[in-house]
């Protein structure tokens, strides 16, 4: 197999030098419809992974004093209240929701959890996600680090080794997503490890298990990514139109991702990058260029050369 | 319930998964409503008429579920004819006392019940002891001892079937709750009327044969002057439309802490001994006999109470207790009066308490009216505090708000502080009993580090030491404690002693010491010993049945091996009530528990609730006792007359029947009565304690107090950890952007909230989530104040319940802190002696005296006292 910066790859295990027998890969379908927001995904990550208290800041950004996923935060559960304009309610006996042969009834046909009053000419949504490290198909901090310190591990996932890790923080800006972070006390960069010790014990990681809603799933990435289609089909036909799914697609710019999202808006609305793309996507050619004007600059000065010797 | 309960809150999204709808009633915009199909925002405080609404639309459509309603409700009993109803008296029952405060229930009576059941009314005095009594033993929260059953009324009342008789209860219900129209909800509430039309037709479409509604409450229900009669409302609505003892139906109690079911079952209640037994009064020379017959009523199973009794007396005194001596029923405690929390906080002011002990609770800065607290702490002779951190109750001396205000002074403070680190629940064997009624053991996972020791451990080694201070006391008072069976096996570096053991003397033995099967089992000849009636079986076979964790997928859907379930691993309680009066399942999608002919018993998924082979068309003999006395078709077995009451002849303080009160303060009127808060509410007066006028716009806005998913309560579990202080690092207030623009506050900034008790500050979050309602031709705001800080901790901040009254429901002595007024001004609060003035303004503008008199609805005023003199000092001085 050949090395790829971009588009499909069947596996990445593999394609990263594990032997065959390697387990599938595995991820993380957070499903946001069914988010609560009660954080325990942040709280059992630093409990497992000891991870350090990220400040104590009031943020004034809803219920979410965390801010952003960082070297100290490895699960960030973001909280976006919106408010729309209101939906005029409509009658009765709303078709079923569910499995068939169930019929809900009698509610108005306002958004899941849409607040309505009469006072107010507008609804609030308030939408929770967990976000975390994407563990992208093509990790572009992965191919940008010169230690070696990130590596893809035999589940697909992206690592950092810490003790490896020089600082040199070229993965920072790298990451198309915002993920990596360096730590500022020690200097070198920490970040979701997918619980790859408990990966290796066969358990499940910290967050996916203290998850009371099942909001974060972990599993072999086919089976996930099934389940994220059946449950956005589901939603759709519940009459939640607005759910799709984010990072799944192994057409995208970064291959699909190891983690992806069920949301309910667009990904702007969480924070998210609409199109992320591998920042390495272009090395190849950047490679050609570099060459190209190498060759050229090289040529020149032979050229100046040759024409003094004219 | 996502919010406090996340856990619990995954069967609610796995229900919704499945089709049901999920409606959330709430003030406040919470992550419950942002998951729920609709939220309903209300006005703290009127729930009762948002209930009532819906209650009134059931019986005006007629959309009852007739057959369960004739059949296992009370709908036709015939009520005394002296009865009169609020309708009747503008917002008072007949039988109030002007003086006392306090009804009689004498003419609440069913027809022909009415001098029998005067006579039997739990072990209080008898009503020719006079008002002023009835006045103190009512403070002694007895509404609250008919918890797992109703109180005794004689035999069975006469009953009209066609429910067209003028003075049976349906047409009482129906007359009661006729005003209570979706005009009056929307102007009560403020809910437009077309959504609680909605309302009406999810919950009523939603329920029948073939479909039933569960409502949750959380204390947002239960923390009112009328808390124990806003779950009486959603009951009267359950029952109505059959959605009690059938699957899916019911209505769930969430808990605050993980095991408070538990701390009532077998309660660290003042009033109550395990299993629900009252407290007996403190009366001259009363027998077991008496005792036992004055409480529990001569039917239903509450008619084995002696059983129930004397196995309690025998687990408690062994050998000790016989026959002879009456099983030792003298060496129990004796009620004398009130003795609950504000009543001894407000003695301890008045310097009549010695000592305290406050486990696993942070009154500093937890109760309504927080500074009542500290004033009775520092006033104390020792306090004793076991916890897992250093909170506020054990540091008051050192940094309470009133040592800046210069009303308290460390060096005048005599109270010495014991401080005793306690294990977690990690550290130690026991059960949690959930809000089902399963107990679930929980095993010791690693040894308590350092100084910690369970719970177990203090108060058994504390006996222990007692017991042995007094070993050679010859004083008859100390007998109770040296006859006490005390010998409990320890283990350990610690001599920890064995939880196990507890449990198996809990769940109780018969006279050669084996372990009984269930509370059928009790008898009353002294041959069993059992720690509470209810927990029977718990260690049936000798087996630990609550540490049972078969997982659900390895059994039926019930799931009955998972854990064990009071009384006797039933799942859901009055499950008779799932099939009809013949026995057969209403419905073949709600099949539960049924009567199988052919075999000639109840069968089902659960264990029925009911006498196993008491066939449907029972019908007992004239005279007959106990559970013999029920018929094959009353389903509530606990119940005197096997009904579930939708009126409630006697056992409530505060009215037969739920009836829409103001809270004690409030922006508005009663707009369905001159009556306008609850007539039998606790006060407590205390210049302390002082409660805001009614009208005015001194206090012009609602305020309500609640808890974050990120802290635990008064927070003691979480303000000392950083990972979950940083979640919520700082005390916030939460206003809708249209009272920001009223008061000029900043998002970010800070504001100053300020109540007739105290001013506190908090940082401001404006947001959509709060939203202005329109009630009675006004707007009214509401601002929401989560209560979990103090000084001490990681994440700091002023304490919300600093803002509250001290005032009470009469039946279960619970404080109204969901629902209250303020105002908010923005910027910090002052500091100092500028506070009090600050407060003492605020006073005056409100037209409040010195003194506490705030005409409160012609209550009775005892104190004229002023601020300068609030406490009575023990030490110190």
């Amino acid at each position: 197999m050949t090395n790829q910066l971009y588009g499909p790859v069947d596996d990445v295990a593999a394609q990263a030098g594990h032997a065959d027998d390697h387990p599938p890969r595995v991820g993380f379908l957070t499903d946001t419809s069914v988010c609560i927001g009660c954080k325990a995904c942040e709280v059992a990550c630093k409990e497992w992974n000891l991870v350090p208290e990220d400040g104590m800041d009031l943020l004034g950004s809803s219920y979410d004093n965390t801010g952003d996923l960082g070297a100290n935060t490895w699960r960030h559960v973001a909280f976006i209240e919106q408010a729309a304009p209101r939906r005029e309610l409509v009658d009765l006996g709303m078709p079923g929701k569910g499995p068939p042969g169930h019929v809900a009834e009698g509610l108005p046909d306002a958004p899941p959890g849409g607040q309505q009053t009469e006072q107010s000419d507008r609804d609030v949504r308030w939408l929770m996600m967990s976000d975390v490290c994407k563990h992208c198909t093509h990790a572009a901090c992965l191919d940008v680090c010169p230690t070696g310190s990130l590596f893809r591990t035999e589940f697909g996932t992206v690592v950092v080794q810490e003790d490896i890790c020089n600082g040199c923080g070229y993965c920072v800006p790298a990451c198309p997503y915002g993920v990596l972070d360096v730590r500022p006390e020690d200097g070198r960069v920490w970040k979701c490890t997918l619980c790859y010790d408990r990966l290796s014990d066969g358990m499940e990681p910290a967050c996916a298990k203290a998850c009371p809603t099942d909001s974060i799933q972990f599993g072999p990435l086919d089976e996930l990514r099934e389940r994220g289609a059946q449950r956005v089909r589901e939603l759709h036909e519940a009459g939640v139109e607005e759910a799709r799914l984010y990072g799944e697609d192994p057409n995208d710019g970064v291959g699909g991702d190891g983690a992806f999202f069920l949301l309910l808006d667009e990904p702007e609305v969480y924070g998210l990058p609409p199109d992320p793309v591998v920042t390495t996507r272009d090395l190849p050619s950047m490679w050609k260029h570099a060459a190209a004007a190498g060759a050229t600059a090289a040529a020149a000065v032979i050229a100046a050369f040759v024409g003094t010797r004219r | 319930m996502a919010e406090c309960h996340p856990v619990g809150f995954q069967w609610v999204m796995e229900a919704k998964r499945r089709g049901a709808t999920v409606i959330h009633v709430d003030p406040r915009f919470t992550r419950t409503s942002a998951l729920a199909d609709a939220h309903v925002p209300l006005r703290a405080g009127s729930d009762i008429a948002f209930l009532g609404g819906l209650i009134n639309y059931v019986l005006t459509n007629e959309l009852d579920f007739r057959e369960y309603v004739v059949e296992y409700t009370n709908a036709a009993a015939i009520v005394d004819q002296e009865f009169q109803d609020t309708e009747d008296l503008d917002g008072l029952f007949s039988g109030f006392d002007q003086e006392s405060m306090t009804y009689n229930p004498l003419s609440w009576a069913y027809e022909g019940a009415r001098a029998t059941a005067a006579a039997g009314h739990r072990d209080m005095p008898k009503p020719e002891a006079g008002a002023a009594a009835a006045e103190e033993e009512a403070g002694a929260g007895a509404g609250e001892e008919a918890g797992s059953g109703g109180p005794p009324v004689p035999g069975k009342p006469e009953r009209d079937p066609t429910l067209q008789h003028p003075r049976c209860v349906y047409q009482i219900l129906k007359r009661h709750f006729s005003r209570y129209t979706p005009d009056v909800v929307e102007q009560i509430c403020g809910v437009p009327k077309d959504q609680f039309l909605q309302v009406a037709h999810a919950v009523t479409r939603s329920s029948g044969r073939d479909k039933t509604t569960a409502w949750v409450y959380s204390v947002g229900w239960t923390q009112h002057t009328v808390g124990v009669q806003y779950i009486r409302t959603a009951a009267i609505l359950q029952l109505l439309l059959g959605n009690i003892g059938r699957p899916g139906g019911g209505i769930l109690a969430l808990r605050g802490h993980a095991s408070i079911q538990g701390s009532t079952d077998i309660p660290t209640l003042f009033n109550l001994l395990p299993g629900y037994i009252p407290m007996p009064h403190a009366h001259h020379d009363e027998t077991l006999e008496e005792f036992v017959e004055s409480d529990a009523g001569s039917t239903g199973f509450w008619g084995n109470m002696r059983a129930y009794a004397v196995s309690l007396l025998k687990a408690w005194w062994g050998p000790h207790a016989t026959e002879d001596n009456d099983y030792c029923f003298g060496y129990l405690p004796r009620l004398t009066g009130d003795h609950g929390t504000y009543r001894t906080v407000l003695d301890q002011i008045a310097g009549k308490v010695q000592g305290y002990f406050v486990i696993g609770e942070n009154p500093a800065v937890g109760s309504s009216n927080a500074k009542l607290q500290r004033l009775g702490l520092a006033n104390l002779e020792w306090l004793v505090v076991r916890d897992l951190q250093m909170i506020e109750t054990a540091t008051f001396w050192q940094n309470a708000p009133e040592l800046e205000t210069g009303e308290l002074e460390t060096e005048r403070i005599g109270t010495e502080v014991f401080f005793l680190p306690a294990a977690s629940h990690t550290e130690k064997d026991g059960t949690f009993t959930n809000t089902q009624r399963l107990l679930q053991w929980h095993h010791k996972a690693v040894e308590p580090a350092g100084d910690r020791r369970s719970d177990l451990w203090f108060y058994y080694h504390l006996g222990r030491r007692i017991r042995q201070k007094l070993a050679t006391s010859t004083d008859p008072r100390d007998r109770p404690v040296l006859e006490l069976t005390w010998q409990y096996p320890t283990e350990g570096d610690h001599d920890e002693p064995s939880a196990d053991a507890v449990l198996r003397e809990i769940s109780g033995v018969d006279a050669d010491g084996n372990p009984l099967p269930g509370y059928t089992q009790l008898s009353d000849d002294g041959s069993t010993a059992c720690g509470c009636w209810i927990y029977c079986g718990c260690y049936a076979d000798g087996v630990n049945q609550t540490a049972r964790r078969k997982p659900g997928s390895e059994q039926s859907w019930v799931a009955p091996e998972w854990a064990w379930a009071w009384p006797d691993n039933r799942r859901i309680i009055y499950n008779r009530a799932s099939a009809d009066p013949d026995g057969r399942p209403w419905s073949e999608r709600k099949a539960y528990v049924w009567w199988d002919r052919e075999q000639g018993r109840w069968t089902g998924h659960d264990t029925p609730d009911f006498e196993a082979t008491k066939p449907p068309d029972f019908e007992p003999e004239p005279g007959a006792h106990a559970q013999h006395a029920l018929a094959g078709t009353d389903a509530f077995i606990m119940q005197t007359d096997g009904k579930a009451w939708l009126y409630v002849p006697t056992g409530l303080l505060d009215g037969p029947l739920p009836t829409h009160y103001e809270p004690e303060e409030s922006p508005v009127d009663n707009l369905l009565y001159g009556q306008r808060a609850n007539p039998a509410r606790r006060l407590y007066r205390h210049p302390a304690n002082p409660y805001q006028p009614r009208g005015g716009d001194t206090f012009p806005y609602v305020f309500t107090t609640y808890r974050l998913t990120e802290h635990h309560t008064a927070g003691g579990m979480s303000r000392f950890l950083p990972y979950l202080s940083e979640l919520q690092p700082e005390f916030f207030c939460e206003v809708s952007p249209e009272l920001a623009a009223e008061r000029d506050l900043e998002h970010g900034g800070w504001a100053t909230i300020v109540t007739a008790r105290t001013a506190v500050e908090a940082r401001v979050l404006v947001t959509e989530r709060m939203r202005p309602l329109r009630v009675q031709d006004r707007v009214v705001h509401q601002v929401g104040v989560p209560y979990h800080w103090g000084p001490n901790g990681i994440s700091t901040g002023d304490a919300g319940n600093e803002l509250l009254p001290a005032v009470l429901d009469p039946n279960v002595n619970i404080q109204e802190s969901k629902a209250s007024t303020c105002d908010v001004v923005p910027g910090r609060r002052p500091r100092g002696p500028d506070l009090q003035r600050l407060v003492a303004d605020y006073r005056t503008r409100a037209g409040m005296s010195g003194s506490t008199d705030t005409a409160t609805n012609g209550a009775t005023t005892d104190s004229t006292t002023t601020d300068g003199a609030v406490m009575n000092r023990r030490t110190g001085a």
